[in-house]
């Protein structure tokens, strides 16, 4: 039987059928009705967030720590515009969001009416897909519709932007099996012929590498295992993207550690040394290849992923295979075992102890010092003494991102959140209190620069208010780490800018909030630190003062292969004004 | 570890591997997209193009199946093989969009364009506008006694070719509809 009922009630009905349990958001003139209809019931938890940027990335941590879709309620005009950049960085990162937004009244649209904004207009470069519902009737159908769009092929944000009058209009409400979303059906299963190919290329390799990136990640966790159970049974090494990261184990035989501008040694050079290349569900970054002319010159690429705009955009490969990596890998296998589990064994052993020698390099090397506390030692103590913990990491954007990629394990997928593409300053904190709320008993941790955590401080509010027990874990050095990295490194050490003058005093700050501030200076006093703040029932601010010029390496300077890293070694030459010949 | 030939300072060196366009052959591919007849769709596609920098040398769009709500967009874009390759998959990626067809590698499609083109004068130059009109079958839809519009109907190239011969027997405006493509054959 069809229900009438109003738009703004449909808003409240529609998620419920679709499993939300919790929204993120921040009330306005233009989403009144929907929250009228939110304070008249119970089964959906709203978090109040302090601006509508840390909505969307709250809603990304629990998205991406839970693998269901965020969403986001925010009103027209500004509540609109602040959510753009967590839009951009879910684009970018193909992360599962549905925004809704509030819109003047239709009669008013194009008048330049009070908080007017053209939101489908600005946010369509910034979505997977958006609309603009005009009508009440048509209202629910396009919700279940977003939800389908978000959900399924490459995962994306979605925006439905809803003038006020279709929200207190009445119209018919359709369920979500009624809604018609045979229009959107992305490919999941691979093409049999070229999986058989890749099977023989596997058989054949003698130096192969997998590659793998978010797409594991976003397939779901069936993906990851089976990715899991392909990596040992052939052996063959494996590196990730800083998305990908927990997709394979970081305690796994055969892990490489993170590939990249400042990833390991021995994965670039894997990289670079491959006969196989065989990418799964990763994009070809620039942060990736470097070079591109002289990016793994001598290898066969096999491209795995359900978004054909990503093959052979940047790289060119000579295997396709459009298709869900879950799908893919599930097929991959079958063939694989059923042809009788070949391996280039020979090969294989003398790929192994080459990668076993650019090991030795041991590139995460750092000279450690008992005075002052180093970022990487701090991440160190920070792993082992988490270690085992039913754990979550978000982090900021910048130095201590790229070391908490470096020196934390991950283990499982959906423990790693962080801001990969579009490189978001201030995406951690909020992050964090997401993954939180997706997980109330879990750690987690936001391991964060002090001038991106700056950029969303207003948060400590939110997480004091719905008690999400965050610990904020600061490398604070007082500078923008890694613009003052470059421009030591390729800008005649004319530090532009990149000072964190006038910080707060974070103790204070914390106290401020009701949260627990821990300062702490001395390597000795580290360990007791760290743990107090994880035994603390609450949030907790950790100003962890830390060495001021420390350099995040190894680094593939941009425009170079990934044979020409740059070790920590090599760089005190750099500095000294050394030509590396 | 094999070298680095970087200077200290050197301001070459930026964020991004700032590396020559490589200089490669570009052609010119007319593109059949049928969408959703939707709101925002045709943005969709022209933000498309503009936001990854491609190139749009003739844009048509109508509506073609009413009942299905179905538009066909031709877009006659021009780049390499690769840059065309990655055009069609970013179309094919955008929510409304049911089929992506590159028409000029199904084979040289049948290309059609329409314009009106506006000649003033008097005289011989007249006499002369009409003459060619005749040979290039353009009809005239307007006259009066110092003017003519012709409706001409062809391939851009033999559109192109009237205008230049219209310029110096008084060329006032032209207006063109862009190119309308099928291919040809089942």
């Amino acid at each position: 039987m069809a229900r009438q009922m109003t738009g703004a009630k449909m808003v409240v009905q529609a998620l419920k059928d679709q499993g939300v349990d919790t929204i993120f958001g921040y009330p306005g003139g233009a989403v009144l009705p929907i929250y009228d209809e939110i304070f008249q019931q119970n089964d959906i938890h709203h978090i109040l967030v302090r601006h509508e940027q840390a909505a969307v990335h709250m809603a990304e941590g629990y998205a991406r720590s839970t693998g269901k879709p965020g969403v986001v309620l925010v009103t027209s005009g500004p509540g609109a515009t602040n959510a753009v950049t967590g839009l951009t960085d879910a684009l970018m990162d193909s992360i599962p969001l549905v925004v809704f937004t509030g819109q003047v009244p239709t009669f008013m649209v194009g008048t330049d009416g009070f908080q007017e904004a053209d939101t489908v207009g600005i946010t369509r470069p910034c979505t997977k897909h958006n609309w603009l519902v005009k009508d009440t009737d048509k209202l629910s159908e396009t919700i279940h519709q977003a939800f389908h769009v978000a959900t399924s092929g490459r995962p994306g944000p979605v925006l439905i932007d809803m003038p006020k009058d279709v929200q207190f209009a009445t119209g018919t409400y359709t369920a979500p099996k009624a809604a018609r979303t045979d229009n959107y059906q992305p490919q999941v299963k691979g093409d049999l012929e070229a999986i058989t190919q890749l099977v023989e290329l596997i058989e054949q390799a003698e130096r192969p590498i997998f590659y793998t990136g978010g797409g594991v990640i976003n397939s779901g966790p069936a993906a990851s295992q089976l990715l899991r159970e392909l990596v040992d049974a052939t052996g063959f090494p494996i590196t990730s993207t800083l998305m990908g990261l927990g997709a394979y184990p970081a305690s796994g035989k055969s892990w490489l550690g993170m590939l990249g501008m400042h990833g390991l040694y021995e994965a670039n050079l894997a990289m670079h040394g491959c006969d196989l290349m065989i990418n799964l569900g990763a994009r070809f970054d620039d942060r990736i290849t470097g070079r591109i002319p002289d990016f793994s010159p001598r290898s066969t690429k096999v491209h795995v992923d359900i978004d054909a705009s990503s093959i052979n955009k940047i790289i060119p490969v000579e295997l396709p295979i459009l298709g869900d990596i879950g799908h893919v890998l599930e097929d991959v296998l079958k063939v694989w075992k059923a042809r009788g589990r070949k391996v280039n064994k020979a090969g294989l052993e003398k790929w192994w102890k080459k990668i076993d020698e650019w090991k030795k390099v041991n590139c995460l090397a750092y000279t450690n010092s008992e005075k002052t506390i180093k970022p990487q030692y701090a991440l160190q103590r920070l792993e082992a003494l988490t270690k085992g913990m039913d754990r979550y990491i978000t982090t900021e954007v910048g130095q201590h991102q790229m070391w908490a990629a470096q020196f934390l394990g991950f283990e499982d997928p959906n423990r790693w959140m962080t801001s990969g593409g579009l490189g978001t300053m201030g995406y951690g904190f909020p992050a964090s209190i997401g993954v939180q709320i997706a997980h109330p008993d879990a750690l987690v941790i936001n391991v964060a620069g002090e001038a991106s955590w700056l950029m969303n401080m207003q948060e400590m509010g939110t997480a004091t208010q719905f008690r999400t027990p965050v610990k904020q874990f600061i490398l604070n050095n007082e500078r923008l780490g890694m613009v003052r990295q470059w421009q030591e490194l390729l800008h005649g050490e004319r530090y532009s800018q990149s000072w964190s003058e006038s910080l707060p005093d974070f103790v204070k700050l914390a106290e401020s909030f009701g949260w627990k501030g821990i300062q702490v200076s001395d390597p000795a006093d580290l360990d007791d630190a760290i743990m107090e703040m994880i035994n603390y029932d609450g949030p907790v601010l950790f100003d962890c003062l830390v060495e001021k010029h420390e350099n995040c390496f190894p680094m593939i300077p941009s425009g170079k292969p990934h044979n020409e890293m740059l070790l920590a070694a090599d760089a005190d030459a750099f500095k000294e004004g050394a030509t590396l010949v | 570890m094999a070298a680095l030939k970087i200077k200290k300072g050197s301001s070459s060196h930026s964020a991004y591997d700032l590396r020559d366009s490589h200089s490669q052959i570009e052609s010119s591919h007319t593109l059949a997209v049928i969408v959703d007849n939707e709101a925002g769709v045709l943005a969709r596609v022209i933000g498309l193009f503009s936001g990854r920098g491609y190139n749009i040398d003739s844009l048509t769009v109508a509506e073609v199946d009413h009942k299905g709500h179905k538009s066909r967009i031709t877009v006659v874009t021009r780049g390499t093989e690769s840059v065309i390759d990655q055009i069609k998959a970013q179309l094919g990626r955008i929510v409304p969009v049911h089929e992506v067809k590159d028409l000029t590698v199904e084979g040289s499609p049948v290309e059609r364009e329409l314009a009106l083109i506006k000649v003033s004068g008097t005289g011989d130059k007249r006499i002369e506008a009409l003459r060619l009109a005749e040979i290039f079958r353009a009809n005239v839809v307007d006259s009066t006694l110092e003017s003519f519009v012709f409706e001409i109907t062809g391939t851009p190239e033999k559109i192109d070719a009237f205008a230049d011969l219209m310029r110096p027997l008084g060329l006032a405006e032209v207006a063109r509809t862009g190119v309308a493509a099928l291919s040809r054959g089942v």
